[in-house]
């Protein structure tokens, strides 16, 4: 008999399959039916209530000329490149200190990633009050005696949407430095101690040597702050609410007000089906990886 | 790699600065939640109280004004424990069943069906707003604590039958084909053999769908009504409620209630919590 590491238990077992087909059927009904069905409802003229009259792309077309989905998408193009890249950037910078340290595993680690523990919502209000120039960090600076101090970003229009940069970065940096730190633990150390060997300094090291080994840390990192991105709904609404005005909307409050509030259910699908599309460009290659190495 | 005294001290400081600012949110909740509302309004969000009390945490949990009603979060604590249990466990339970059946390799196509499952844990929920909220309404499961169960059972799928499997695909697989000689079918096999060697996967897996779940929002506001809200959708409307006062000790220590339960199991479990992040898991 050939061992492998598959199990067989018998080939004509029937009872595995019975088991898998509650997950199945419920995939299939609440993943690709539900998409199927929101991508149909985007081509109808659904107002508070689904409903099938066909229309075509009028959805798309009405959706694309709303000053609403250009504050949403411009938002969008700002958050996720300031957020993709200083998360990834600062997550690096942790995980090279925390490996260096004794106690950086032990006591650091944990510290930088509790946040990621704990649910937008709670994130949102901490800051929306640590912000606020009544109380928070404005007031905070002013009783240090920095009278000139100013911080009003999360109530300015134009800026309101880098405080939820900042509460999002906060949250995830330290999933971020996790991901980095298994990486830097899976470095060659022949590759290193050659290098040492031939005098590379520490710069030299993590540039040339150690950093271009972590491609697979910023793939998934990459991906994951993506998929995040597209997503990102409760911090704002806890934030921000959306506002002031409408100047920190994102694609994902859009599709839920034009939805269930604005009684425009096509163009809430419509965004739908925008958020789906950015999000298979980046996750479609990554569960295939996923899937090939199991 | 080691490092000279100085380069560690500066290593060191730099950590610090980080540890600090990671830690400022949770501190300001905390200080801030024990002082009356006027030391708030008039001083320094940083500095300590000097009136230390616990009124704030009073309100926020009984009386303070949630919607309508002055209740307090205390029922939404309680319908998020509704919710929450039922859900973690159902997930659990099938995960592994087709974690277990899927690791076998024996259809035709489980890699695509794999990679189907596993899509539709990621997916931007918002694809799916429209036709879960059709769904239950015609279940009659709107603004119920079951809708929510079995929505968030259904949506976390495709971690828990990720987490089973890859712990599944490496182990060893001559327990399970000497049961088998033995003549001892699925289910005891599962029970007698699997069940009991999966604890630190059961344990992960339980950790990541209770954090996700007593985190969630949006579905949290889209299909609970005042009935069975959850603890995030509660806190949101405490915050964001435009009527009267602004109670910042109360939001705060609304928030510190709201961010307790899972706070407590990373302290207690981090170990497993971080291993649930890393398996290709993504919080949202």
């Amino acid at each position: 008999m050939v061992l492998n590491n598959k199990w067989r238990i018998s080939r004509d077992d029937l009872t595995a399959r019975f088991v898998l087909m509650p997950t199945i059927i419920l995939t299939f009904v609440f993943v690709y039916a539900f998409i199927i069905y929101t991508v149909y409802i985007s081509f109808t003229d659904s107002s508070l209530m689904p409903s099938f009259g066909w229309v075509g792309m009028k959805n798309y077309v009405k959706m694309f000329k709303l000053a609403n989905w250009h504050t949403a998408l411009k938002n969008f193009a700002i958050f996720s490149v300031l957020y993709i890249s200083f998360a990834t950037f600062l997550g690096l910078i942790l995980a090279i200190l925390v490996d260096w340290s004794k106690a950086g595993e032990r006591f650091f680690r944990p510290i930088y990633l509790y946040p990621m523990a704990i649910s937008f919502i709670v994130t949102g209000t901490a800051w929306k009050w640590f912000l606020d120039p009544g109380i928070g960090l404005e007031q905070i600076m002013h009783t240090w005696g920095f009278v000139n101090f100013k911080f009003d970003w999360i109530k300015n229009s134009d800026k309101a949407i880098y405080t939820v940069i900042i509460a999002a970065i906060w949250q995830v940096t330290g999933y971020v430095m996790t991901i980095f730190l298994a990486g830097l633990r899976a470095v060659n150390h022949a590759t290193i101690e050659s290098a040492v060997v031939d005098g590379a300094g520490t710069w030299k090291l993590y540039t040339r040597i150690i950093i271009p080994q972590l491609g697979p840390s910023f793939t998934s990192v990459f991906v994951i702050l993506g998929h995040m991105a597209i997503k990102s709904y409760d911090l704002v609404i806890a934030l921000t609410n959306g506002g002031p005005g409408r100047a920190t909307e994102m694609p994902s409050t859009f599709m839920y007000s034009y939805t269930f509030t604005r009684n425009e259910m096509g163009i809430g699908a419509s965004s739908a089906v925008f958020m789906l599309l950015l999000f298979a460009i980046i996750i479609i290659p990554y569960i295939n990886k996923i899937v090939k190495d199991s | 790699m080691r490092l000279h005294k100085t380069a560690e001290i500066i290593n060191m400081v730099i950590m610090v600065i980080f540890a600090i600012f990671f830690l400022t949110p949770l501190y300001v909740m905390v200080v801030n939640s024990f002082k009356p509302l006027s030391e708030i309004r008039g001083g320094n969000m940083l500095a300590l109280p000097v009136d230390f009390v616990l009124a704030p945490w009073r309100s926020a949990w009984s009386t303070a004004q949630i919607g309508v009603q002055a209740t307090g979060l205390r029922p939404y604590f309680l319908n998020s424990i509704k919710m929450v249990i039922p859900a973690v466990f159902l997930s659990t339970l099938m995960g592994s069943l087709s974690g277990f059946v899927l690791s076998k390799g024996q259809f035709k196509g489980d890699k695509l069906l794999f990679g189907l499952i596993l899509f539709g844990c990621f997916i931007p929920f918002q694809i799916v707003l429209i036709p879960t909220a059709r769904v239950l309404g015609s279940l009659n499961l709107a603004g119920t604590t079951s809708g929510l169960v079995l929505v968030h059972t259904v949506y976390g799928l495709g971690f828990t039958t990720l987490f089973f499997k890859n712990t599944y695909d490496s182990f060893p697989s001559e327990l399970v084909q000497s049961a088998q000689v033995d003549g001892a079918h699925f289910f005891r096999i599962f029970r007698d053999i699997i069940l009991p060697n999966s604890t630190p996967i059961i344990v992960v897996s339980v950790i990541w769908q209770t954090t996700n779940i007593w985190n969630d929002f949006l579905f949290g506001v889209s299909f609970g009504d005042a009935s069975s809200q959850p603890m995030t959708v509660a806190l949101n409307n405490l915050v964001s409620s435009s009527t009267g006062v602004k109670e910042y000790n109360v939001h705060f220590a609304g928030a510190l209630m709201a961010a307790m339960p899972t706070l407590v199991i990373y302290l207690v479990s981090g170990r497993y919590f971080v291993r649930g992040l890393m398996s290709g898991s993504v919080k949202g």
